[in-house]
């Protein structure tokens, strides 16, 4: 596992060092002015109106959690994936199966009116 | 084991130095090609051919102002340009560039880790891109990164699932998840698995366009409505980490359809790198070709199309193949 | 040291690290990242288990999509950080709780004490080395074979899980609704304008 695992290793460090020595320069190198207005944030030059602490649609939770589901199910579609041709059909039936009840809960999601979005 | 240790650091500077190479000369690409179709020509004051341009971007941004506005979330936002650009450059782990050759009397393989689950390890490296992304929209404190990163985050996993299901057919057809495996059975045009799945291979490139934010799917940096996205408070060299990031995306997801669709290096005459770069270069070309051909979708086209029509036609792609590979 | 002992003592050491400080952390997007930070150290030592596909999954799933939900929800309550969220603890003194989570130490240690360090084997726990032990045709064939019933139920635990997230879902929708709009950021209440 050394020789698969170790090079991956490297290039996390690599890319991470990368990442730091860029910002890093452009803080030392770049050029500084007052600040002033400049750390407001960007409205097109206008007084900025209304925060940000408005809480986020129920919407974006409810599609967080379709996708670790259905993420799920592909998952298990990999494994079945590689040893489809050995299983043969009795595997095949088996994710049939699978596929179809959670495809019961994907019309049920629709038929819910759940993905809409307006 | 010293020897080995070497060879893997040097082989990893090499990639690194060519991924991020091949970014600031996608960026020049991008503009030479946008600029022709759209009747200009694009770049050609720095250098002939105005081919020095990327150079001339990147350190000018090395030299520019570095502003943290004042309601920001400060560790979060000076971490999130990393984490965007950090697993970008993962994906290059596992990508095979060219065949194994010898250099100097070293056996060198091409490339950097030989993983037995190349392609879910790319699947994993993607999902940890957004990251990035939201916190970046969540530190920054303007209505436009927070609006940005959320509209990013919900189009990245809803398309991510259709993303992963639309390379199952790919590996019902080849049974491995090693791209050196995947490569080896695609040698000879007649083997390259875009012949036995090419709805899989349409599914995987608009999966893959929607993932990366580009167009027409990129609503989260959609400039008439959002300013910059998740990005706009941004500025100097952590804005170019999300935009080197951006682009580095860009080459994985073109390197991973190469390998899994057209052969990866495979290919007679020229050397295998060549190739791999000829088919890569032609990827991007069709980004940017897309880019200048249509329009932006509207937010709830691009959700209704992710959730609606994308994932029920991958499922079905990957069971319409399973029934075809049992025939 | 070998490298790859390096390795695991490293990435062991990140993981209990990134784990202690995301329960004591008090700013949730920090905790959240400090349990990426030991999900992707604990995914290392699967990999080196030889277990790749148990460390990709690891990663996908939970790094990749449940963690994405936290933070969602981190979003959607608006936590900062910096507002203090109350102290709901139940009340007994902070020797109890002490006390309570050194127990829970303790029975932890000894559970694994006893089954990896002096169990069968001499010491160390021998791995069932079934052919192909850990790759993904290994955990394939045992899914797909002797493990096939609880394969199936798990479809219809998803399927459960579906219905509940979009019947709470859809409770807290109404609830938000009467609650003259709370919800700002996206136009769903204006449905008659096209």
């Amino acid at each position: 596992m050394f020789e698969t695992l170790f090079p991956i290793i490297v290039l996390v460090t690599v890319a991470t060092l990368i990442a730091g020595l860029l910002v890093t320069f452009s803080i030392v190198l770049g050029r500084r002015t007052k600040l002033g207005k400049k750390t407001e944030p960007y409205e097109c030059g206008v007084e900025p109106v209304g925060t940000t602490k408005d809480p986020v649609p129920i919407k974006f939770y409810l599609v967080a959690v379709l996708f670790i589901l259905f993420d799920i199910e592909v998952i298990f579609l990999y494994p079945w994936a590689v040893i489809s041709r050995q299983l043969g059909i009795f595997g095949f039936v088996e994710m049939v199966i699978f596929v179809i009840i959670l495809l019961v809960g994907y019309f049920y999601v629709l038929g819910q009116g759940a993905l809409k979005w307006d | 084991m010293l020897e080995m240790v070497l060879i893997t650091l040097i082989k990893v500077l090499v990639v690194v130095v060519a991924v991020l190479t091949g970014c600031a000369y996608s960026t020049y690409m991008e503009r030479k090609v946008l600029g022709r179709l759209q009747n200009r020509i694009g770049p050609s004051y720095a250098g002939p051919f105005g081919l020095l341009q990327p150079l001339a971007d990147g350190l000018k941004l090395i030299f520019k102002e570095d502003i943290v506005p004042s309601n920001v979330e400060r560790i979060t936002f000076a971490l999130a340009p990393m984490i965007a650009f950090i697993p970008a450059l993962l994906s290059f782990a596992v990508i095979p560039f060219s065949s194994d050759f010898e250099l100097f009397g070293y056996h060198i393989t091409g490339m950097l880790s030989d993983l037995n689950i190349g392609i879910l390890f790319i699947f994993a490296v993607t999902s940890l891109g957004v990251y990035g992304i939201v916190l970046a929209g969540w530190s920054s404190g303007s209505k436009y990164s927070l609006l940005g990163g959320l509209r990013a985050t919900a189009q990245m996993i809803s398309y991510e699932v259709a993303y992963g299901l639309s390379i199952i057919g790919v590996i019902l057809i080849a049974n491995t998840l090693s791209m050196r495996e995947l490569v080896a059975i695609q040698e000879g045009i007649t083997n390259w698995i875009i012949w036995k799945q090419p709805f899989g291979f349409l599914l995987y490139i608009t999966a893959a366009i929607a993932e990366t934010n580009r167009a027409p799917f990129d609503l989260p940096e959609a400039e008439s409505e959002l300013v910059a996205g998740y990005h706009t408070e941004y500025s100097s060299m952590r804005f170019s980490m999300f935009f080197i990031g951006e682009y580095a995306n860009m080459l994985a997801v073109a390197s991973v359809g190469t390998t899994l669709f057209f052969g990866g290096w495979n290919g007679p005459f020229l050397p295998p790198v060549l190739w791999f770069v000829i088919k890569v270069v032609a990827f991007m070309f069709c980004y940017i070709w897309l880019r200048a051909t249509f329009p932006r979708l509207r937010y709830d086209q691009l959700m209704n199309f992710g959730w609606k029509v994308l994932f029920p036609l991958a499922l079905l792609n990957t069971m319409v193949t399973a029934a075809w590979v049992m025939l | 040291m070998t490298l790859d002992m390096f390795i695991f003592v490293f990435s062991a050491i990140v993981a209990v690290f990134g784990a202690t400080m995301m329960i004591s952390q008090r700013n949730p997007v920090a905790a959240v990242l400090y349990l990426i930070v030991s999900l992707v150290a604990q995914a290392v030592l699967y990999v080196q288990l030889g277990s790749v596909f148990m460390g990709a999954v690891l990663i996908i799933v939970y790094a990749g999509a449940i963690l994405v939900l936290f933070v969602f929800v981190i979003m959607m309550l608006n936590l900062r950080g910096k507002e203090d969220l109350g102290d709901n603890s139940p009340p007994i003194s902070r020797a109890t709780k002490y006390i309570i989570s050194m127990l829970m130490v303790a029975e932890f240690v000894f559970i694994v004490h006893g089954s990896v360090f002096s169990g069968p084997g001499g010491g160390m726990l021998e791995a069932e080395t079934v052919a192909g032990f850990g790759s993904v045709e290994g955990i394939a064939k045992l899914l797909f074979t002797r493990y096939l019933y609880p394969f199936e139920l798990t479809s219809i635990l998803l399927l459960s899980a579906v219905v509940g997230a979009v019947v709470m879902a859809k409770r807290r929708e109404i609830h938000e609704q009467s609650d003259s709009g709370s919800v700002s950021i996206d136009n769903d209440s204006n449905e008659g304008v096209k």
